[in-house]
């Protein structure tokens, strides 16, 4: 579903990915590892249509569409969605009318009529509770004062309304404890299936435990340098990249 | 472009800029004392107003224009105006609604203010303010009944003389600036309100401005009283035609509260802004002040300033009474060429008064937003409390924002609480929303609304929807 072909990227004048090659077939996980400051992130960005990443040359494909000539919000409407590394504040905006906005954008697109209010509060209850987040969080401003691991859930929360077909996830489990970790990845599991494919960028072996990758790639400045099933993550987190 | 299109454009942006084709009837241009009596004589008016008109003119003289604002304005020309303009044939305003011309109902049908009872919105009398006449009122009979008095302030003065003489000029002096004086002369129609003793009117009360002739100036006056113990909450809107010259609007709006009053004076400005290029649109250049006269009287003031190449008011409140409360909520947007230089003045002479300020700015475009205000404690003002926040957000660039925050303290037991801040709609902001789906548009109207949000929600419910939109459109085309 996803073929990143050849892809050279550049940010402020710095290449930062290099020659990136990469096919995700539909309903597969693939984790991404990698060194602080390899690309990881960037790539998430650049996907996701991020302005001033430059894409030099190299092609993406996404369900056999161009995906680099679309803006950021068609790549949502398309299915893709990106939990962020660090999710960005937005004061003065409800978290529950943020949220109803997203969805609404959504269902527009689909030609559907926006959500009734009362449908939209039963089924952000249900999936509130999936992931043990309070339901006074929705009365607060999107992400503002959230605790790191809030931030992270609320990124779930947003992946799990949203029905994408391509969901990457930038370092989701950083800043989670220990018990919301495995709440959120039993909410991930949940959202696996033949449809849906998953990019899911990490340091740490214990989200892999988890969600079991079908393949893992390490990056290094600006590419895949191997590319392995999930023994490769068990090597790394014992042997370190070097 | 050709013509058509590009008209077509434009009308898309700024909805309201349509002409209604009706003939107008007006005082030959120009201000002299011949106008004033000719203005006098339309109305109708007993001798003391014209007396009343022409002292202000007197004065008016040896008065300049004010160069206060933090705006670029180019020289009016206070002879080459037109000083009344009504619909012709409108010698006496109609009795009922269908002697109204039917064109000036399709225009307030236009403006989405439908004028025929059946059709309102539940719980709003209009008054209809067209040019320099009241063409319509809605509800009167009604509000009659419990003892309301809502009508153009050029009925009040033949029926209720010993009201207006009483308040009219008694919370802006005839000579406080050149625009207050230039309204006192000429001020042509308004609305009057007058709630008795003890009466919460029970529905919102608003009066819709609409200027359409040309090079005409609108110079509204607008009267509100709350006797003891009454409440109302009354709402203004304002549009007006896109035309390439500049039209002047200066009114004067006075309110007084009595003992245990309470008055909520709401505004949704949306005069013509002028194009992207900055051609054309209102200068509003408005005088808005409030006297909490009696004790624990409350005055709060909410306006939406959206619209006018060039805004400048400053709704204040005098607070006398003992125990009275002023509060100013405030959402000015400029885009474009648009200046806006607006804020309030809390006078506090009262023990125990208080007052409560919030300003929200946002510039757009190549506009320039700022906020001015004065907090003053009089000597008696013991105990006197303000609050104060003023939040500027830019978008873009190229704007400007300026916070301009006045005290004054002669009582040594008051306390001013002052915030403010200045930010920036961040691309990450955006991106973050886009990421999810939204538009540029739509993300940058949700962040602009989450910021606003504190004082789009004192405005009565059924205008809270309308202004959300508002704050969208004025905002459109400003994201890069
Ligand atoms: N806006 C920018 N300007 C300059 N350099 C940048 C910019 N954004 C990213 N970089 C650089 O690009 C490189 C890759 O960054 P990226 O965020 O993709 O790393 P990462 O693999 O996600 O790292 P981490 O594991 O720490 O999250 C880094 O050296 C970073 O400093
Ligand atoms: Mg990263």
């Amino acid at each position: 579903m996803l073929e990143i072909k050849n892809l050279n990227v550049t940010v402020e004048e710095k290449q930062i990915l290099k020659n990136l090659n990469l096919n995700i077939g539909k309903g597969e996980v693939h984790a991404i590892m990698g060194p602080n400051g390899s690309g990881k992130s960037t790539i998430a960005h650049t996907l996701a249509g991020k302005p001033n990443y430059n894409v030099d040359s190299g092609e993406v494909n996404l369900n056999g569409e161009d995906l680099l000539s679309k803006d950021p919000y068609e790549r949502s409407l398309n299915g893709l969605f990106l939990a962020f590394q660090y999710p960005i504040e937005l004061p003065g905006v409800t978290n529950a009318s943020y949220l109803k906005q997203i969805v609404n954008a959504h269902r527009k697109s689909r030609k559907e009529t926006p959500i009734d209010a009362g449908e939209f509060l039963k089924i952000l209850k249900e999936k509130s509770k999936l992931l043990d987040i309070p339901m006074d969080m929705h009365s607060r401003f999107v992400n503002a004062g959230f605790s790191g691991g809030e931030k992270k859930k609320n990124e779930v929360l947003q992946m799990d309304l949203l029905n994408p077909s391509l969901i990457i996830m930038d370092e989701t489990d950083s800043g989670l404890d220990v018990d919301a970790l495995k709440t959120t990845a039993d909410a991930i599991n949940k959202l696996r299936n033949d449809e849906r494919s998953f990019i899911i960028i990490t340091h740490y072996l214990r989200l892999l435990e988890y969600i079991e990758p079908d393949y893992v790639h390490v990056f290094q400045n600006g590419s895949v340098i191997e590319t392995g099933d999930k023994t490769l993550a068990s090597r790394i987190d014992q042997e370190g990249y070097s | 472009m050709n013509k058509v299109s590009k008209d077509n454009f434009k009308q898309e942006k700024y909805k309201y800029g349509f002409v209604t084709e009706i003939e107008s009837e007006k005082i030959p241009k120009g201000l002299n004392e011949d106008v004033i009596r000719l203005i006098s004589k339309k109305k109708n008016e007993p001798d003391w107003m014209l007396d009343w008109r022409l002292s202000a003119f007197k004065r008016l003289e040896n008065m300049s224009v004010p160069k206060w604002a933090k705006a670029e304005i180019d020289e009016i020309d206070f002879q080459d105006l037109y000083y009344y303009s009504s619909p012709k044939d409108f010698k006496e305003k109609p009795k009922s609604l269908d002697e109204v011309d039917p064109k000036l109902l399709e225009t307030y049908e236009k403006l989405g203010i439908p004028l025929k009872e059946q059709k309102v919105l539940a719980g709003v009398a209009v008054d209809a303010v067209f040019d320099s006449v009241s063409v319509a009122t809605t509800f009167k009979e009604k509000l009659n009944e419990i003892g309301v008095i809502f009508c153009p302030i050029s009925e009040a003065i033949q029926k209720h003389p010993e009201l207006v003489k009483k308040y009219i000029g008694s919370v802006i002096p005839v000579t406080d600036h050149f625009y207050a004086t230039l309204n006192s002369a000429v001020f042509s129609d308004g609305s009057f309100v007058y709630i008795p003793k003890g009466v919460k009117c029970p529905m919102e009360l608003s009066t819709y401005f609409r200027i359409n002739a040309s090079e005409t100036g609108q110079f509204e006056r607008t009267l509100i009283i709350a006797d003891e113990g009454s409440y109302v909450s009354y709402l203004e809107g304002c549009t007006a035609p896109m035309r390439d010259e500049n039209q002047l609007h200066a009114a004067n709006v006075e309110l007084v509260a009595l003992d245990n009053a309470e008055i909520k004076y709401s505004t949704v400005q949306n005069w013509y802004p002028g194009d992207e290029n900055g051609k054309g649109g209102i200068y509003n250049f408005v005088t808005k002040r409030g006297l909490c006269k009696g004790k624990n009287s409350k005055i709060s003031w909410t306006q939406i300033e959206t619209g006018s190449a060039i805004t400048w008011k400053y709704p204040s409140c005098i607070l006398r009474g003992d125990n009275s409360t002023g509060e100013f909520y405030s959402v000015a947007i400029t885009n474009n060429y648009q200046q806006a230089d607006t804020g309030t003045k809390m006078i506090h002479l009262g023990k125990n008064t208080k007052s409560r300020i919030i300003s929200k700015g946002i510039s757009a475009g190549k506009s320039s937003n700022t906020y001015r205000g004065l907090v003053s404690f009089h000597k008696k003002a013991k105990n006197a409390k303000n609050f104060t926040q003023c939040d500027s957000l830019l978008v873009g660039s190229e704007c400007k924002a300026n916070t301009i925050p006045l005290t004054e303290n002669s009582s040594n037991s008051s306390s001013i609480e002052h915030e403010a801040t200045t930010s920036k709609i961040s691309d990450e902001q955006l991106f973050y929303c886009m990421q999810r789906g939204l538009d540029a548009e739509e993300a940058q109207s949700l962040i602009v609304n989450g910021f606003c949000k504190e004082v789009l929600q004192k405005l009565p419910m059924e205008f809270a929807v309308e202004a959300q939109k508002l704050v969208s459109i004025s905002l459109e085309g400003s994201v890069g």
